[in-house]
């Protein structure tokens, strides 16, 4: 096959190419270059604008995913998806937040990125499939390929590629998911790749510090307003923004009152409009009846309500729930109530290892009372 | 190793033999060419050989060949060094340069306008990148506080060649330094620099068939600037570094076959050059071809073909003709490998668009006809790939 290698530049998709090789591939190496351009240039006037954007040049990832490539003896470009990234993943990052809502960017990344705009573009290049070094298996199944967890349970990431389509499926490889992180690492230290020892990415990778609040807030700007008691209703503390705070967000809420009994007080909502952050008890956060709008199916699409399993974070466990596809949306009517559930997230579904769809969340309640 | 096309010839080409047989045979002989000894004098010697050889090759004098590590030194030092020396000397602050020059004397200027509070114009040039020469009279009429004036003999992406006679003439007359960028015009120009009598020309080794790391500034001895590298000042006290007399001999060696050879070199890159654009333009409809279509010397390099294909990323059409065994180029390369859109096309009037989607060959006397067909006939397979490619890009959400 013409297998088109997607590489970062970090330990796992540096070995996810190299199986690739082995296993007598045709493979190329790609590197998508994602992270804004550093802008630059002075001068008002002339050739300014060959200056804007020689910050790319400099990426260490770019480089440690080329000296892979060299390694292994294939072909390595740059691929600049920057503008693209920006558009379809960044701001649409700021426009859920700027709604109160709490979005996943490494799924809409993964949604139409890497499994969209990559994808068509490989296909329509002559490559047969795009290889990721994701934590997650693709298996052929008796209705085409399904895609599973990764046997790591730490690091699976089956979650985020919860959006991908059977039709992306077909054409998708993911050559490490069948092992732990420990087996992968040992690997590149044995294959002698400079990566070996990389540390693993975290978070959100244009938020490098890891500060989400911060990014937001200076970009969106601030609408101050309350955070009130729920029940009461009371007034305990202003905030600078809504999109800043994040449903079952407990530190940083600079609360002058504390509750009457002690307990530690949550973000339990988030009111856009009226720019107030309710906070409460953590009971407040459970709930336990989701509903979820733009609805993927990754194996076949349910048709009646099934008991099966969801997962609504990338690094949650997995609850017992009846599925309900019948409408546009989908129902999802958890066992056992989920905590700190935000409109925005994505809901997962599996069967056992295998991943069966996915939605975003729309609307969250709390049915049964305990 | 698989059999490949290369035509990539104006980012670096093979050693000539009699170059790399000279470089050979100079790297078995042992001795500093600053030390006053025997082995010292030996080396030495040497040195002073490739220096006489290159200048009367090129017409100008052995004291004015300032040996360099490659054509990025030498603009930098011509550029930067001439503006400190007339900052220094009388306050000039101002440069004159065109906006399609290579971004070794790009950058230089967009630094010293940034850090070094230098006043820079910034010649415009027409639609086949050649500059303007009504406004560098303008220009010129005013040629107080002008501490360098740099316009380059021939662009490294389209291959236009420039007056640069009429631009010496103009500078002398103004009394203002002229420096220009002679990389890509050696060996396939006639290049005689006592009759341009500018006042420093890049040369470099490696674009002519010589050892990478070598290069020259031909300076006019009696012009004065500041130094970019200061040390033991083995190179007129201009430029300080031991000399490396191994690649110094195989520069040389490589600047005789070059000028020797060019005339006739020049035909036959004209005639293949013309067949390569002539396939692709019968085999691509809507093919652009960038630059001066004239094939006179002082019109277009001879061995540049320079190709818009609208719709098309540059750099998928790269990719897939690297996967076909041709070797090319998007025009200005970059270390990470993301081209950006060319400053030269956007000076010549061109979209982001229209230069994101150009491809330069660019020929040398080793390429043949079998090698521009081999190009004729791929191209039409990977334009249309990539135009799907380029759409399949678009059409998403």
């Amino acid at each position: 096959m013409r297998v088109l290698a997607a590489m970062s530049g970090g330990v796992d998709s540096s070995v996810a190419a190299a199986r690739l090789v082995d296993a007598g591939h045709e493979v190329v190496g790609v590197h998508l270059a994602l992270a804004a351009k550093s802008s630059g240039g002075a001068s008002t006037a002339g050739p300014a604008s060959a200056r804007a954007s020689r910050g790319c040049c400099t990426l260490d990832d770019a480089r440690d995913a080329r000296r892979v490539a060299d390694r292994l003896g294939i072909p390595f470009y740059v691929w600049d998806m920057s503008e693209r990234f920006r558009r379809d993943v960044v701001d649409d990052f700021l426009d859920e937040h700027r709604l109160g809502r709490t979005p996943n960017p490494c799924i809409r990344c993964n949604e139409r990125i890497k499994f969209a705009a990559v994808l068509d573009r490989a296909i329509a290049m002559d490559f047969d499939a795009v290889a990721t070094g994701h934590y997650a298996q693709v298996v052929a199944g008796p209705h085409g390929p399904e895609l599973h967890r990764g046997v790591d349970p730490a690091k699976d990431q089956s979650y985020v590629l919860g959006v991908l389509q059977r039709s992306q499926l077909e054409r998708v490889l993911l050559p490490i998911g069948g092992d732990d992180k420990a087996t992968i690492r040992a690997e590149a230290q044995r294959r002698a790749f400079a990566v070996a020892q990389k540390p693993d990415s975290h978070d959100i990778c244009f938020i490098p510090d890891g500060d989400t609040a911060s990014f937001v807030l200076a970009r969106l700007g601030g609408a101050p307003g309350t955070i009130v008691e729920a029940g009461t209703g009371a007034t305990l503390g202003t905030h600078r923004g809504v999109a800043t705070y994040t449903i079952g967000q407990r530190r940083g809420l600079d609360l002058r009152t504390p509750a009457p009994d002690g307990a530690p007080r949550y973000v339990v909502a988030k009111d856009v409009a009226t720019a107030t952050v309710t906070v409460g008890p953590a009971e407040l956060l459970d709930v336990d009846l989701l509903e979820a709008g733009a609805v993927t199916w990754t194996g076949l699409p349910l048709d009646a309500p099934v008991d099966l399993q969801v997962q609504v974070r990338a690094h949650g466990e997995a609850v017992a729930a009846r599925i309900d596809a019948s409408g546009a949306r989908l129902r999802v009517e958890l066992a056992t109530p989920v905590r700190g559930v935000a409109c925005g997230q994505s809901v997962v579904v599996y069967d056992g290892t295998r991943v069966v769809g996915s939605g975003t969340i729309e609307a969250t309640s709390r049915v049964a009372r305990a | 190793m698989e059999q490949r096309v290369y035509l990539d010839h104006a980012a670096t080409t093979p050693m000539v033999p009699a170059a790399r047989e000279a470089w050979l045979q100079q790297s078995a002989e042992f001795g500093n060419p600053s030390s006053l000894h025997a082995s010292g004098r030996r080396q030495r010697q040497a040195v002073e050989e490739a220096r006489e050889l290159i200048a009367g090759l090129l017409g100008t004098r052995p004291s004015a060949v300032v040996f360099t590590s490659g054509g990025t030194e030498s603009d930098n030092l011509a550029v930067k060094g001439l503006f400190w020396r007339a900052r220094a000397t009388s306050g000039a602050d101002r440069v004159v340069t065109s906006s399609i020059e290579h971004h070794a004397v790009l950058d230089p200027i967009l630094w010293l306008e940034a850090d070094q509070g230098a006043q820079v114009t910034w010649l415009p040039v027409d639609s086949v990148g050649r500059i303007d020469e009504d406004v560098l009279a303008a220009t010129l009429a005013d040629p107080s506080g002008v501490a360098v004036c740099s316009v380059m003999w021939a662009n490294n992406e389209v291959g236009t060649v420039q007056p640069v006679h009429r631009i010496a003439e103009a500078c002398r007359a103004a009394g203002v330094p002229f420096h220009t960028d002679a990389v890509q015009a050696l060996g396939h120009v006639p290049m005689d620099l006592g009759e341009l009598r500018a006042d420093a020309v890049t040369l470099s080794s490696h674009k002519v068939g010589g050892p990478f790391g070598v290069g020259a500034l031909v300076l006019d001895p009696g012009l004065a600037l500041t130094p970019v590298l200061h040390g033991g000042g083995q190179e007129r006290e201009v430029r300080s570094g031991t000399l490396d007399a191994p690649s110094i001999v195989g520069f040389a060696a490589a600047v005789e076959h070059a000028v020797k050879g060019q005339e006739q070199r020049a035909f036959h890159l004209v005639t293949l050059r013309e067949r390569l654009i002539g396939g692709v333009v019968a085999s691509v409809p809507d093919v652009i071809v960038n630059g001066d279509l004239g094939t006179a010397p002082d019109e277009r390099l001879p061995g540049n073909v320079h190709l818009s294909f609208p719709g098309c990323e540059g750099d998928l059409l790269l990719m897939l003709l690297d996967a076909a065994a041709i070797d090319c180029s998007t025009g200005s390369a970059c270390t990470a490998g993301i081209p950006e859109p060319s400053h030269v096309l956007m000076a010549m009037g061109r979209s982001e668009e229209q230069a994101r989607s150009s491809l330069r060959f660019s020929l040398s006397e080793s390429t043949t006809e079998a090698d521009v067909d081999a190009v004729v006939s791929a191209l039409p397979g990977a334009v249309e790939r990539a135009r799907r490619a380029g759409g399949a890009r678009a059409q998403v959400s």
